[in-house]
């Protein structure tokens, strides 16, 4: 579960984030939406614990991430929290196993490599472990970037416009897949999308509309 | 999965950067270490050749050149001193002891010397074969003499005339080989030894003499020469005494063997200064080199680094990647150019051995090549200190933000 209370950020004195309180329990699956410039990625990187608000209260997993030291903040994020950006960043230099093994290095947990070609294997990925991300398709270079954020379990999975540029089919493949994972591991689910498309295949919807009028439709 | 195999996938990545900062470093510190190991050989050895030996006499010329000559054996002589004058240096009585030699020809380059068993003995001489000298015409040869040319106990050589290959060879005196020294890393590694008497009968044909077994006797006094006269002082205070005596009371001279290879050393010292001070700035430039490649490779790696830190990394874990990095190349480039160095050491002593100089090997570790690893590795952690800081600033959410 997480909870938002009374969140606000400035960014250089503007304010660019104004959102409503936002609760969501365990497990559940949430699409955030938003037309450009709603701050959509602003709030996943407050979720992710990337960005601390300027005002307000966030808690991830029964855990008060304001209350957090910088580097506590870095573990937790880590350990608890997965997230898989639009642009996927995966790191070309490792091979796609070592980038699932990157997430347990830097998160401070055992590397498992056993456990990184398991996660592997559920996204059909078994055969692209000792590839070069450049070597993949955006497909497969897509499901590397969801294996790597749910290699540690996380209690809560962000994924920001997973769908864009992606046709029919590929939309609600990729879909499926962030719905199969999230369950797969127990985590929170949210999407930050103005994908249409897929807003009737999650319940729970959160809208950010302009700046200093957040409204919360459940 | 650590930093270091991180570092090292960064590294494999950019793989011709990588090589050329490595190159660069390892040249500099190849070049300070071969200087490091020449020279220290060169002192060794030059120290172990002239040990026990307080003061040369020999003809006026130049002091150095005297020194060199007798000695070193690297230097032709300044010329000859009279045998009577000699004897009577000898019996001073601030003189221990007193070794006479007799230079002038040379057997393929090797320098034959007439001298005293008292030679042998000065420089703790060990037969590998044979024995020392007893009759004219018999010889002794240095470790690599042997190894060089080929001789063998009991084989024949004609010495030639002056110290090159050159010179008219003695062919109606042949010398016969009796003994064959071990190696020792001294000056008696690379010369042919014999008694003086051996050397005079080289020159008895223009004294008319015809048989040479007892060619002293045969000789006239003032025919009789040496080339110079090795001494050791009876006591310090001889050093006060001896110089002046010799200078002022005969035709020849004194020189002091400190004096003389300190003077030398500090005349090689300014070329050594010279190439170690472009050594420098060649590891500095590498080091510029690794800073430059760090920082524009940071561009790069923006994202990779705001994705490490989402994925829960530590501020400081990536300033340590980036040091890693710096240090990983700098101790590459290090061993490398110590293992060069020594490479090159090696090698230059086999072109020293072929000219018959004073040899050097790249056998050897000095303890100062630590201090040139630990210069290497601290020029590298330098040159990663700024990138290391901004990768340590790395603005997360920012750089996402735009990407």
């Amino acid at each position: 579960m997480f909870s938002l209370q009374n969140v606000t950020h400035a960014y250089n004195g503007a304010t660019v984030l104004n959102a409503a309180s936002w609760q969501a329990a365990q497990g559940a699956h949430w699409l955030m939406l938003g037309p450009s410039g709603s701050g959509k990625t602003t709030m996943l990187h407050v979720l992710a614990g990337i960005l601390r608000p300027t005002a307000g209260q966030v808690t991830v997993a029964d855990q008060d991430l304001g209350a957090l030291s910088p580097s506590a903040l870095d573990r937790f994020r880590g350990r608890h929290i997965g997230i898989v950006l639009q642009r996927l960043h995966l790191i070309d230099s490792l091979t796609v196993l070592d980038n699932l093994l990157l997430a347990q290095y830097m998160a401070g947990e055992p590397q498992n490599p056993a456990r990184a070609r398991e996660v592997l294997a559920s996204l059909d990925l078994a055969g692209k472990a000792n590839a070069r991300p450049h070597e993949l398709s955006h497909g497969q270079a897509q499901r590397v970037a969801v294996a790597r954020a749910v290699v540690n379990k996380p209690r809560l999975l962000l994924a920001d416009e997973p769908t864009s540029n992606l046709d029919d089919v590929r939309c609600v493949q990729v879909l499926d897949l962030l719905l199969d994972q999230a369950k797969g591991c127990g985590a929170t689910l949210v999407i930050a999308t103005h994908d249409q498309r897929i807003k009737s295949r999650v319940a729970n919807h959160y809208e950010l509309t302009a700046v200093n009028e957040p409204r919360a439709v459940a | 999965m650590n930093l270091a195999t991180i570092s090292l996938a960064y590294l494999k990545a950019r793989s011709l950067n990588t090589l050329l900062n490595i190159l660069l470093l390892a040249l500099g510190v190849a070049t300070i270490v071969l200087l490091l190991l020449a020279t220290t050989q060169l002192d060794q050895r030059m120290r172990r050749d002239a040990q026990g030996i307080d003061l040369v006499v020999g003809a006026k010329g130049s002091p150095m050149q005297v020194i060199l000559s007798s000695i070193y054996h690297l230097d032709v002589p300044t010329g000859n001193i009279p045998y009577k004058q000699a004897l009577e240096i000898s019996k001073h009585r601030a003189v221990k002891k007193a070794i006479p030699l007799a230079l002038g020809d040379s057997y393929k380059g090797a320098r034959i010397v007439g001298t005293t068993p008292a030679y042998l003995e000065h420089y703790d001489a060990k037969f590998a074969q044979g024995k020392r000298w007893e009759k004219t015409l018999e010889a002794v040869i240095g470790a690599e003499v042997a190894q060089r040319t080929g001789l063998k106990l009991g084989d024949k050589f004609n010495g030639s005339h002056g110290l090159g290959d050159k010179g008219d060879a003695h062919e109606e005196h042949p010398y016969v080989v009796v003994g064959v020294l071990e190696r020792a890393g001294t000056v008696l590694d690379r010369i042919v030894m014999a008694s003086v008497e051996s050397v005079w009968a080289m020159h008895a044909s223009h004294l008319e003499i015809k048989d040479i077994s007892d060619i002293a006797n045969a000789m006239k006094e003032e025919d009789k020469e040496y080339t110079a006269l090795l001494l050791q002082y009876a006591s310090p205070i001889a050093a006060a005494i001896l110089p002046r005596y010799i200078n002022n009371n005969s035709s020849m001279q004194a020189a002091s063997p400190a004096y003389e290879t300190a003077r030398l050393f500090s005349i090689i010292g300014v070329g050594v200064d010279v190439l170690r001070g472009f050594a420098l700035v060649l590891v500095f430039s590498a080091g510029l080199s690794v800073f430059i490649a760090l920082y524009n490779a940071l561009n790069e790696r923006r994202y990779d680094l705001a994705i490490m830190r989402t994925l829960g990394a530590r501020p400081g874990t990536l300033m340590l990647l980036l040091l890693f990095e710096g240090l990983l190349l700098a101790l590459i480039g290090g061993v490398l150019g110590v293992a060069l160095g020594h490479g090159l050491a090696e090698l230059l002593g086999h072109a020293l051995r072929m000219a018959q100089q004073v040899s050097v090997t790249g056998w050897i570790w000095v303890k100062e090549e630590w201090y040139v690893l630990a210069l290497a590795a601290g020029v590298g952690v330098i040159a990663a200190l700024i990138p290391a800081w901004r990768a340590y600033r790395t603005d997360i959410a920012g750089t996402l933000a735009r990407g």
